[in-house]
């Protein structure tokens, strides 16, 4: 069915423009492409009322220029079917075409044939193209109707209730109530839920393909909260913009009767086809329904590229336009002068005509005869033949994912052959390299680095396991079995993709652990993700004041100082709440938070703790300079304040470091420790009044540090046995996260107890290490935003009272705009002190290949809060410019930040990725890695994945400036060149002795975003192209999803060469549009890279045989059906053509005009479309061990203008040898005109169905089959027409022809000689060539193993030699100082 | 529980996994070599028996145009001259091996020009009456008869029209005397034509079928008496009625007139002197045409054509020498691969 929707849409694209790159099918309004044609003008809004309410001159006008709910996807109606369809069908090309030839036929003076015959391709392609388009327009009205009459609960304003209606009848301005998994028939305004916070959530999985849960939020201010909805009470207006696509913006105001105005946003808009979920009930007036809903408006027809080949393609047809004109012209002059010549012969017929006019007549005559020449079944031809290879593509094993359950899907039908010309492969690397799998590695904070070196033996350990395979490792316990359970109850929509990849091997753990759990569980959730092996001795720090009070009193060794104690918890507090993580339970719905604990619970405490520490909150408050420890809890800080001073002793004595601390962990402590006892002396003076209850403290503390010198491994030991019990029951909690890095930094922060237990609207849950929970007010989220690179969300402290922001984001970013907090000078050091580890933590981090993320925050005074709100709640109910006002506002917050610390998450490579890339690159495709990460992670991932091998040149563009810039690709251009010529130079250095082993195997180019800017301005772009051309990879880093698409364009446009792009996320999206092939990997972010690839596929590695083998094949074999389409109909035509040479041009044909039309139409349809579908030139093994094989293809060494020419020449020869030797068989005997066409037909049948025989490289019974029924087909045909058709088709009547040919061995005697004489030349070339150079296509499938051993040496050697062409100069590490090559550049 | 899950799983059979057991045209020498040496000897086979054929065939033509004022057939070939009978004498020098049959034929004639071929009605000459009435407007121009009150001609259209009327005689000089070489004109059209294809409307007498129809301006007497001699041999089954009709596919050509499979002549023609009596009618040399009349006899192969056998043997010779080439070429390039 998918099919025929796109040939539909081909259909219609064949009118949409002959000319041009691809046309793309995807919304213009893309998200994150600002759309701002509602700018313009005021008048392109919408004003929405409530319909029940009494029925206002106004309303009743606005409402009639909406639309209903009714939906019609159906183009036709029982009626217009036939007028419309035709109409349809006649844009396309083809069809004109056979109009054309069948209306020049009803013209007297030039017709060719009967009328009806001209009429039978015509007919033949409208007639299966209607029946298709009818049966799938009834398909969509049967799915229409069956949507329409949903019934759903509407609002009436007569009966004052909700009663049952049908989607089609709800209209806009209808109120909708909706329960717990109904489908939302329209896009509405969700007015009331009955979560008691106002929220509700929807499953977007039949808009988007997403899974997780997305939260939207009543409207908020609305005055009718809390008790039921009352549809009646209802007196609001609402303007929002007209329809458009934007699935992620809405925009508008609500207006109170009393003038009021609320904005409204995308939150507030439950949007059409998605599904209600968790919440009992939901009510939402519709704004808009049936197709001007975002639904419906998103919903476009599938893809349509046009291929390279097919481009091709359309110059050759041009060609056999003009070889056509050519003939006919020909046929047009002759005739003429044959008329001419001709003095009143008793066979002239028309006396009347003037020679020249009769030549004019011929032209068109001509046309209808020779109609064959131009290959219009070629296209459609064409797409059976892709149709049947994405056939393959699609059921191939090997890009099947066990564990997904998924095949590739193949989204674009009709590339599949630029496949196999890629030249340049744009890859993301997160998700599409890499697993996506987020796993908390280390962090670092206040400067001092955990090396979490458990948590890393634990990530060796469970990469061994999943390379061996071997069983259940002790370290691990499986957390996740039992919640995916519960995963899968919530989550009732399965699709297709599951979001949550599993391998094999932890399939297996879970099978063994509980046979009915199926792999797939919530997203992001993976063990290995949450299973997070604190750090010993940040578990000690964190112990410091998360133990119970009691354990104050105890004390432990190596105290922290409270500053960096206030650093460790914000962090944590940051990890925890700074997300738009959803937590869930198994137990309970999803929407329900755990019971929220009041913070009096834990101000009890805090007080009872208070208490004991003698210790009055205010003074402690009071105590507290803002500026310093901003935000810190008050019992925190309290504590902290008090161990502050224990600090300052502990770290004078040489036992204060951990025991097991890690070399980089101990040396920050050390070096830290000088500028930090200057803080906490400070702290201890402006603490003053706390003095004596410590001192005791301090004293106890350094007894506990002297004799329980391995306290902090103890505590380590015993928090993570809490933790692990703890988790026990914390296995209630699910995190459904939007990007694995939130999950894995929630699961961090839980391996710390620091978990985040619920979220509503308006507060989160979070359970704090000896606190117990607390809620904390959440005041504002900033989502994610790719061109922010941060989020941040603003609370209330839940012990402080003060506004917090707390800000995650890419380090770059963060580094940039934190500040060094106002205070005093030692303050400042400290800062700087920290900022400087921390940047050292980062590069180091990024060299070990993690994704680092820093964390920071802010404390907001009150009135700068509130100037803040003001302008962002302006912001929020803006209906025009909100997007641009928002970006702004957030803005305006995330400045002077303090940075607490930074994360260093590890994502592993996936499996065979470097397998991949290595053969890849030997296929001559040139692999870039565009990545938003930073350029350390990005040229480590490069090596682990091969991309680099260390012999390679790292040529580094990274500059702050366009000039810089400009010089700098000067220069690396000049160093490539250099390196180049050294390669001219290699044995001659060689023999002086140079080492080889310095020598540069490929240049690699890295760029970072800002220096890909000035790369891409013009006047640096065709310096960054050659550049880049002659490196053997690039890698982009710190690339925003707009400079990744221009970087593809660029490539794309000016180069002229086939790119390929490959992505998982959405930030993909925009490059997987503009490249030639995108490819989508299905993995963990969603399914927006997906819905707009034109392949999807789940693995990284199911390129390799993707490209390499489908590629090939599909390119190969479209080539060669093409090919073999052209040479068909140039023989046959040219047959009809030499004909006229012995008939004065008069455009008489020697065979039966249906025999004639069949003969393309039937005879000789289907072998052509078994040649390109199953033909196979080289084994697919063969194919997959030599990458290089692919080269051929991809330079497109089949289908190139010569071999046209050549097979037009060959057609030419085969036509010539099959017309001419019965014509001097024949001549002069008594033949009568079809019995003189009857050999010839027969003959160019054998030779055109041997031809193929020869072509093909692999012939199968299917082979076999449809060639044997091609041939018994048409002898079948012309016999039985033959014996029957007595007076059937005029002038070429048949009778008798066929049966009294076929009677005498004349007919065979030529048809022998014409076949081998005709075939000869093309079957001494193929030996010929075979023989002197046997391709790995001819040896490897039938050779035995030896032999294809020595084939596959002879194969490198070849290749070592060619690549000895190729390959970049070989210089030494430094070719600058090489004299001679600096000569020859100058 | 595994294989449940796994309901999107590709089949793994040889077809959909592209696994297909495949013949490869292994175009190489080894194939090619025996492959060619075959072919060329089985065609040069063919070739001599071909060749051989068409040596045994013989071959009398005779152009009588009367191009050169010298022929006899000269003051004939004015077209002012009607109702002109000429004589053209032959030799023959040893037996014509019989069966003979007796071909006219014409040069540079078109009858396989487009209008010219399209000019008929295949109803009409079907026997269909009410085509008699208004014939198919392909006949066109030769539809009615404007010069007689607009009335249908049957056989209408163009190639009836151009019908060839010149009528032959053979004589054997026997001492003199002229001995009349008796024609077999039976069953020298096509079967299918005569007993299928063309029939002769149920009316009897024939001539009433053809009432309120004119004959083609052309001809000098009416469809239903081209043949006074054989009643069953008139309107549209006359057989060199059918003989013209089935259309020659070149400009020239040759077509059947008669047999001589009768009485003295069953063995073939006995060598002497001929005279052959021509009642030449048809205008050729308007148009440049040339009218000749062939004696021939025929094989299992057809008439004489020695350009089948001689291709068959060149074809044959050239597979053969090819082979040997490529023995040599495989020599060459692969015993050093060998090593």
């Amino acid at each position: 069915m998918e099919r025929l929707h796109w040939m539909q849409h081909r259909c219609r694209q064949m009118l949409a423009g002959s000319s041009g790159r691809g046309w793309y099918s995807a919304p213009d309004g893309l998200p994150g492409k600002p759309s701002l044609d509602t700018h313009s003008s005021g008048g392109r809004r919408r004003t929405v009322f409530a319909r029940h309410a009494p029925p206002q001159q106004e309303s009743d006008a606005v409402f009639k220029s909406y639309k209903g709910n009714a939906i019609c996807t159906t183009k036709y109606s029982l009626l217009t079917f036939i007028p419309m369809n035709l109409f349809q069908q006649f844009h396309r090309a083809a069809n004109l075409y056979f109009l054309f030839l069948a209306l020049l036929n009803w013209v007297p003076v030039v017709e060719a044939f009967q009328k009806e015959i001209t009429m039978v391709p015509l007919l033949v392609v409208l007639t299966v193209i209607a029946i298709k388009d009818a049966l799938e327009d009834y398909r969509r009205y049967l799915f229409d109707r069956k949507v329409n009459n949903n019934v759903v609960q509407v609002f009436c304003g007569k009966q004052k209730a909700y009663v049952d209606q049908c989607w089609k009848d709800v209209r806009v301005g209808d109120f909708v109530r909706l329960s717990c998994n109904e489908i939302i028939p329209a896009d509405m305004l969700l007015l009331y839920s009955s979560d008691p916070r106002g929220v509700c959530y929807i499953d977007t999985a039949n808009l988007d393909g997403e899974t997780n849960l997305k939260q939207r939020q009543v409207v908020s201010d609305l005055p009718l909260q809390g008790v039921e909805f009352t549809a009646e009470s209802f007196h609001c207006r609402v303007e929002c913009e007209n329809p458009n696509n934007n699935l992620s913006r809405f925009r508008g105001y609500m207006e109170h009767p009393s003038g009021v105005r609320v904005g409204l946003h995308n939150s507030n808009l439950l949007l059409r086809s998605c599904t209600i979920r968790n919440t009992e009930t939901v009510v939402g007036i519709v704004v808009y329904a049936g197709h001007e809903t975002k639904a419906m408006m998103n919903n476009s027809g599938p893809r349509y590229k046009r291929s390279q080949l097919e481009k091709r393609l359309n110059t050759d047809v041009l060609w056999c336009v003009l070889l056509l004109i050519i003939m006919c012209l020909t046929a047009a002059i002759g005739h003429g002068l044959w008329l001419k010549n001709l003095k009143d012969p008793i066979f002239e017929v028309d006396r009347e005509t003037s020679p020249a006019l009769a030549g004019f007549y011929v032209f068109w005559t001509m046309i209808i005869v020779l109609q064959v020449l131009i290959p219009i079944s070629l296209y459609v031809s064409i797409e059976i033949v892709k149709l049947g290879q994405i056939y393959f593509i699609h059921n191939d094993l090997a890009l099947y994912n066990k564990q997904l359950d998924s095949r590739i899907q193949c989204r674009a039908l009709n590339i599949t052959e630029d496949l196999g010309q890629i030249q340049y492969l744009f890859s993301d690397k997160t998700g599409t390299l890499t697993e996506n799998k987020m796993v908390f590695r280390r962090c670092s904070i206040y400067g001092v680095e955990y090396p979490h070196e458990e948590n890393a033996r634990r990530l060796e350990v469970y990469e061994a396991e999943k390379m061996e395979a071997a069983g259940r490792s002790v370290t691990l316990r499986s957390g996740c079995s039992s919640k995916s359970l519960s995963c899968r109850s919530l989550s009732c929509k399965h699709s297709s993709v599951s979001l949550h990849t599993l391998t094999a091997e932890e399939e297996e753990e879970e099978d063994q652990l509980s046979n009915h759990i199926q792999p797939r569980t919530s997203a992001f959730c993976s063990r290995v993700t949450k299973e997070v092996v604190p750090d010993p001795e940040l578990v000690r720090k964190l112990n410091w004041f998360c133990s119970p009070v009691l354990a104050l009193s105890d004390g432990s060794s190596g105290s922290p100082s409270s500053l960096e104690l206030t650093y460790i918890t914000d962090f944590f507090l940051a990890l925890a709440i700074c997300n738009s993580v959803v937590v869930s339970s198994p137990g309970q719905p999803r929407h329900v938070v755990p019971e929220t604990q009041t913070p009096l619970k834990s101000l009890e405490e805090i007080k009872l703790m208070f208490q004991r520490l003698s210790f009055s909150p205010l003074s402690a408050l009071s105590s507290l300079s803002p500026p310093k420890i901003k935000g810190s809890p008050r019992s925190f800080t309290s504590r902290l304040f008090a161990r502050g001073k224990t600090d300052s002793f502990t770290f004078s004595t040489p036992t204060n470091s951990t025991t097991d601390g890690s070399e980089p962990g101990q040396e920050s402590n050390q070096e830290t420790s000088n500028p930090r006892r200057r803080v906490d002396l400070s702290s201890r003076v402006e603490g003053g009044g706390a003095g004596q209850t410590e001192d005791r403290e301090i004293e106890d503390d350094i007894q506990g540090a002297r004799t329980n010198p391995e306290g902090g491994r103890q505590d380590a030991e015993e928090l993570t046995r809490e933790v692990d019990c703890e988790s026990d029951a914390d296995n209630e909690l699910l995190y459904e996260a939007e990007s694995p890095d939130e999950a894995a930094l929630v699961h961090a922060a839980h391996a710390y107890r620091c978990t985040l237990r619920g979220r509503s609207a308006e507060s989160l849950l979070v359970d704090l290490p000896g606190i117990g929970s607390l809620a904390v007010q959440l005041l504002h989220i900033i989502p994610f935003d790719s061109n922010r690179k941060k989020m941040s969300v603003v609370v209330r402290h839940p012990l402080t009272g003060q506004v917090v922001v707390y800000t995650k984001g890419a380090d770059s970013v963060i580094m940039d705009l934190t500040e060094t907090p106002k205070g005093t000078e030692q303050s400042q050091e400290i800062y700087s002190h920290i900022r400087e580890k921390t940047q050292n933590h980062l590069d180091s981090y990024a060299r070990e290949g993690l994704r680092t993320l820093c964390i920071a925050k802010k404390v907001l005074e009150e009135e700068e809060y509130e100037v803040w709100m003001k302008g962002h709640l302006l912001a929020e109910s803006s209906i025009e410019n909100r997007d641009e006002l928002l970006l702004e506002s957030a803005q305006r917050l995330e400045t002077n930040l303090t940075l607490l610390g930074t994360t260093g998450i590890v994502d592993r490579l996936q499996e065979e990725v470097p397998e991949t890339i290595e053969a890849l690159q030997r296929a001559g495709i040139k692999v870039w890695i565009l990545t938003g990460d930073k350029k350390e992670t990005a040229i480590n991932i490069a090596y682990s994945c091969k991309l680099l091998c260390p012999n390679d040149q790292l040529l580094t563009a990274i500059c702050g400036s366009k000039d810089a810039c400009a010089a700098l690709l000067e220069e690396l251009k000049l160093e490539v060149q250099r390196g180049e010529e050294g390669l001219t130079e290699g044995p001659a250095a060689g023999s002086r002795g140079e080492p080889s082993s310095g020598s540069v195997e490929g240049f690699i180019l890295v760029l970072d975003g800002r220096t890909l800017d000035w790369a891409l301005q013009e006047e640096q772009r065709s310096d960054f192209l050659e550049l880049s051309r002659k490196c053997k990879a690039v890698i982009c880093c710190r690339s925003t999803p707009l400079q990744k698409s221009q970087v593809v364009r660029l490539i794309r446009d000016q180069l002229g060469v086939m790119t390929l792009a490959v992505g998982d996320g959405a930030n993909d999206v925009s490059m997987i549009q503009v490249a030639d092939v995108g490819v989508g990997i299905s993995g963990q972010e969603g399914m927006q890279a997906v819905m707009s690839s034109d392949f999807a596929i789940s693995r990284f590695k199911h390129l390799r045989k993707l490209l390499l083998v489908h590629g090939h094949l599909c390119y190969s074999r479209l080539a060669n059906m093409i090919l073999y389409f052209i040479y068909k109909n140039v023989m046959y035509v040219n047959l009809l053509f030499w004909y006229q040479f012995f008939c004065g041009f008069s455009g008489s044909v020697m065979t039966n005009a249906w025999v004639l039309i069949l003969f393309n139409l039937i005879f000789t349809s289907v072998p052509p479309l078994v040649y390109g579908v199953l033909d196979r030139d080289t084994p697919a093994h063969t194919l997959m061990e030599l990458p290089e094989l692919y080269r051929a293809v991809q330079t497109s060494k089949v289908y190139v203008p010569y071999m046209f020419w050549i097979t037009v020449l060959d057609a030419f020869y085969q036509s010539l040898i099959c017309f001419f030797v019965p014509y001097f068989a024949l001549a002069g005997s008594s033949v009568s005109e079809l019995s003189f066409g009857s050999p010839i037909n027969a003959s160019a049948l054998l030779i055109i169905l041997l031809h193929q025989v020869i072509e093909s490289h692999t012939l199968t019974w299917i082979h076999v089959l449809v060639l044997v029924l091609s041939g018994g087909c048409y002898f079948g045909f012309v016999l039985l027409f033959s014996s029957f058709c007595v007076t059937c088709s005029p002038p070429t009547n048949p009778l008798g022809v066929e049966t009294l040919a076929m009677s005498q061995p004349l007919f065979y005697i030529i048809c022998a000689i014409t076949t081998v004489t005709a075939l000869l030349p093309r079957l001494l070339f193929r030996a010929v060539y075979n023989t002197l150079r046997p391709s790995a296509v001819l040896e490897s499938p039938w050779r035995d193993e030896v032999d294809s051993e020595k084939y596959r040496r002879k194969m490198q050697r070849w290749n070592q030699s060619k690549s000895r062409d190729n390959r970049l100069p070989l210089c030494a590490d430094n070719p600058g100082l090489e004299p001679s090559t600096a000569s020859v550049v100058s | 529980m595994v294989k449940q899950e796994l309901a999107n799983r590709p089949d793994n059979t040889a077809f959909t996994q592209q696994r297909l057991p495949a013949w490869q045209p292994m175009l190489s020498a080894g194939i090619i070599i025996p492959g060619f040496v075959l072919i060329g000897l089985a065609f040069i086979g063919i070739g001599v028996a071909l060749f051989v054929t068409s040596r045994s065939i013989q071959v009398l033509e005779i152009d009588y145009t009367g191009v050169e004022t010298s022929h006899p057939c000269f003051t004939c070939s004015d077209p002012d001259v009607k109702k002109c009978v000429c004589q053209l004498d032959f030799t023959i020098d040893s037996l014509f091996k019989g069966p003979v049959f007796f071909y006219y034929g014409l040069n540079n004639y078109f009858q396989n020009y487009r209008k010219y071929g399209a000019s008929k009605d295949d109803d009409q000459l079907s026997g269909d009456l009410s085509n008699f009435k208004s014939p198919s407007d392909t006949c066109s121009p030769y539809e009615y008869d404007s010069n007689n009150n607009d009335k249908p001609i049957a056989p209408c259209g163009s190639i009836a029209n151009s019908m060839f009327n010149d009528t032959f005689k053979l004589y054997q000089k026997v001492n003199g005397s002229k001995k009349l070489v008796p024609f077999d004109g039976k069953g020298i059209a096509w079967w299918t034509d005569y007993n299928v294809k063309y029939r002769n409307p149920d009316v009897s007498p024939l001539k009433n079928a053809f009432n309120g129809t004119v004959k083609p301006l052309f001809w000098p007497k009416p469809a239903y008496e081209l043949d006074p001699s054989d009643p069953a041999n008139n309107g549209f089954i006359n057989q060199d009625f059918l003989v013209w009709m089935r259309r020659a596919a070149l400009p020239d050509f040759r077509k059947l007139y008669r047999r001589i499979t009768e009485g003295d002549y069953r063995l073939g023609l006995p060598a002497g002197d001929y005279n052959l009596e021509i009642a030449y009618n048809y205008p050729v040399l308007s148009f440049d045409g040339r009218k000749k009349v062939v004696f021939s006899n025929v094989s299992w192969m057809g008439g004489k054509n020695e350009f089948l056998g001689i291709a068959y043997l060149v074809i044959g010779s050239m597979c053969v020498f090819m082979s040997l080439v490529m023995l040599i070429v495989y020599a060459k390039f692969k015993f050093p691969e060998e090593d």
